[in-house]
């Protein structure tokens, strides 16, 4: 449609609508000049990570409102900006994705440029450098949705937990992507067992049990540090080991039902067969028990491994029956006297990763207060307590975690590409791996 | 081998059984003779959809259809796979072949299989591209052009077999009515009368079309197949352990939807795998006579990239 017919039909609707409400107060004259509703104001989004997560959140949050554009966006990498800002430029138009060559900030500390630049922010880098991105996003007043996990390391936790506080004083929204909280039939089997359709939770399964990710092999013109952050999967402090980065979602959805977090943990784990040199320094599987206060146990397992059984889902037993869930809006409660009590039909199921963009712009424009933050920071804590017991092979009470002062994560203002990287590897290219029994920092 | 093989075609071209070297299973073919059919659903026939009409008279060349749909244990053989060229056949054999390179699928984040078991239950949640690559690795492993079925390919074998002209669905179909909510192992239902398994029913498959409602009153005579320009949306036919009984019709058509790839939280979307369709799977098929270099090219659709828009 080019410009002029598109007036043409402006008009025409308009004239239209006079005539269907009745046409009788407004002269032509005025109804060109006033608009007929309230113009909400325009929303400047930035976004903080620019891989496929990135971009998709951004893409979400663009259809979650229309009076939302994008205007700055920072990565580390040029390459990783460039791909996201041509995809989504394939996606919405240039009213949409006003992002000038001067908001495109890259390398370490881009992120406080860009965050200056909007009213909502979009944090989706390695979960390692979340808590400080976290603390400045919230500290100039800015909206958040930050993807999960929310640190790596027990101070990024503490970091986070703060300012979750703040972002309440300050009546900030903050939306963690946690999505199976925004999701049908998470929801409705929550809203069952709260009602006590299955008694009490005694115990449970949850599981992420697959193949494992992408790897992105070490190139010669990369420094450590630049490999260390392509391949950041493989790299604890940056990644947290898989189970932060996937299996948080099976565990936080145990905190969830349950209502506690856990008191305890203990564990095994190690690598078996994701051992090579562009492997880093995470395992491949962990088996944890977590403890809850309540009195329930729950075990949780994490694989990485290629042809052995896939498993992502949530099995729980109550006092009087049963749950399963899984992303694939599966939800089934089962009484242990009364058969199926519960059988969700989620074919028409909205998707939570666009449902959680839509809920936190409906409560940014209706000035309400979504505050996910400090339950990411709590869900991230279990999987780090249980991190700690499959490295350790000890017993970790919560208590003890929470003490840690081992920090993983280095500040970011002031990092460069050649500054040392926190893990170094050997002559061999192979980095110190956590020995259960022997490895005690935690 | 190559030419012992031509050979036997020649004098008697009936089943055989695909090895594939080293991999520890084989696929077994059916021979389908072409000829002409009615396709598409009657124009009085109310029950059916108007996307099945007009009802028109089209043929199709001989081909072998497999007698079972893709399983799990196959399709799992090309996604953990190696790439390495001492794994296909030689660089000149695959230039014949229209084959300069063939890449493996990512490996999936979460279960494809939905829990629904794997190892002889059907593959499912691949994209149409994923299943062509799949035709290309086995091409590339074997020498021997392989593809997905037309349309009118797969609507021609379920029609020839009588498939949906059982006294009783059940017998020959895993669906809605039967399946108790997932897929079941291929070929534990009764073959059609040319001895396929599963065309109706157990997981959708996919066909080289692309979806457009109103093809059949367009479609050439001869071997039609609309050529797919745009990624969605694209033809399944047969209907599934979900669906219905009036999507288990060797006339129904169904089309792929973006939204199978709801849980990809990321963008570009994966080319290979959707999130969220547990009930779609694939067969293959095998010309009679081997295309040229050039034909068999255009088989080998190019990934088109999901923005997730649709």
């Amino acid at each position: 449609m080019d410009k002029k017919t598109e007036n043409l039909s402006r008009r025409k609707f308009v004239k239209n609508s006079s005539i269907v409400s009745g046409g009788l107060f407004l002269a032509p004259s005025i109804l060109s000049a006033t608009p007929l509703y309230k113009k909400e104001k325009m929303l400047k989004l930035a976004v903080i990570g620019c891989g496929g997560r990135g971009t998709g959140a951004a893409s979400q949050a663009l259809k979650a409102d229309e009076n939302v554009k994008l205007v700055a966006m920072a990565d580390a990498f040029q390459d990783r900006l460039d791909d996201s800002f041509n995809n989504l430029s394939k996606m919405f138009d240039d009213k949409r994705i006003d992002v000038k060559p001067s908001n495109k900030f890259v390398g370490f500390g881009s992120y406080k440029k860009a965050i200056d630049e909007a009213d909502v922010i979009i944090l989706a880098t390695p979960p390692g450098f979340r808590p400080q991105h976290f603390e400045y996003a919230i500290e100039q007043g800015k909206h958040v949705f930050m993807e999960k996990p929310v640190a790596t390391d027990v101070p990024g936790i503490k970091k986070v937990l703060a300012t979750a506080r703040k972002a309440d004083e300050k009546n900030l929204n903050v939306v963690v992507g946690l999505q199976r909280h925004y999701q049908l039939n998470y929801q409705e089997t929550f809203k069952r067992i709260q009602e006590g359709e299955i008694g009490k939770i005694l115990s449970g399964q949850v599981y992420w049990d697959g193949a494992g990710v992408w790897v992105r092999p070490r190139q010669e013109n990369w420094t450590e540090m630049e490999y260390q952050m392509r391949n950041w999967y493989y790299f604890n402090w940056l990644c947290g080991d898989h189970i932060l980065e996937q299996h948080i979602h099976n565990i936080d959805v145990a905190n969830w039902f349950i209502g506690e977090y856990p008191i305890s943990a203990q564990g095994m784990g190690g690598r078996e067969v994701r051992k090579g040199i562009d492997h880093g320094n995470i395992f491949d599987r962990h088996f944890v028990e977590f403890v809850y206060p309540g009195g329930a146990i729950i075990s949780s397992q994490c694989r990485h491994q290629p042809g052995c059984m896939s498993r992502v889902s949530e099995s729980f037993q109550g006092a009087t029956g049963n749950s399963y869930t899984d992303a694939g809006n599966k939800a089934i409660l089962t009484s242990y006297s009364n058969g199926q009590l519960f059988n969700h039909n989620g074919e028409d199921d909205k998707n939570p990763y666009q449902v959680e963009h839509n809920k936190l712009f409906a409560s940014i424009r209706s000035g309400g207060h979504i505050n996910d933050a400090e339950n990411g920071a709590k869900s991230t804590m279990t999987a780090i307590l249980g991190r700690m017991a499959t490295y350790t092979g000890k017993v970790v009470t919560w208590e003890e975690a929470m003490n840690s002062k081992q920090v993983l994560v280095p500040v970011e203002d002031g990092l460069t590409w050649d500054s040392v990287a926190p893990v170094l590897p050997d002559a061999d290219g192979k980095y110190v791996i956590p020995v259960p029994g022997v490895t005690t920092l935690i | 081998m190559g030419m012992s093989c031509a050979l036997i075609i020649a004098q008697d071209p009936g089943n055989y059984t695909q090895d594939i070297q080293g991999l520890g299973w084989s696929i077994d073919m059916v021979f389908v003779e072409g000829g002409s059919f009615n396709m598409g659903a009657a124009k009085n026939d109310t029950s059916r959809d108007e996307n099945e009409k007009p009802m028109h008279e089209v043929s199709v060349d001989d081909f072998w259809m497999a007698e079972y749909e893709v399983t799990w244990e196959q399709y799992d053989s090309f996604v953990y796979g190696r790439f390495g060229t001492e794994q296909f056949k030689s660089e000149s054999k695959l230039a014949d072949l229209g084959i300069d390179a063939v890449t493996g699928a990512t490996a999936p984040y979460v279960d494809m299989s939905f829990g629904m078991g794997k190892g002889s239950f059907p593959a499912t949640n691949m994209t149409q591209y994923a299943a062509i690559m799949y035709c290309k690795w086995i091409t590339a492993k074997t020498g021997v052009f392989y593809r997905l079925p037309t349309e009118a390919e797969w609507e021609y074998v379920c029609k020839k077999g009588g498939t949906d002209k059982k006294t009783s669905l059940k017998e020959v179909a895993w669906f809605g009515e039967n399946s108790n909510g997932k897929y079941n192992k291929t070929g534990t239902k009764k073959p059609n009368s040319l001895g396929i398994y599963d065309m109706l029913g157990n997981v959708s498959e996919w066909v080289l079309d692309q979806y457009s409602s109103d093809f059949y009153t367009k479609s050439p005579k001869e071997n039609p197949w609309n050529i797919p320009s745009e990624l969605y949306p694209r033809v399944v036919r047969g209907g599934s352990w979900k669906d219905t009984s009036g999507k288990l019709c060797c006339t129904s058509r169904q089309k792929s939807k973006s939204n199978w790839k709801m849980q990809d939280p990321q963008i570009p979307k994966s080319n290979w795998w959707y999130t969220d369709a547990p009930f779609i799977g694939f067969r293959i098929v095998r010309p009679k006579t081997q295309p040229s270099k050039t034909q068999i090219e255009k088989y080998w659709l190019e990934a088109i990239v999901d923005y997730g828009m649709n």
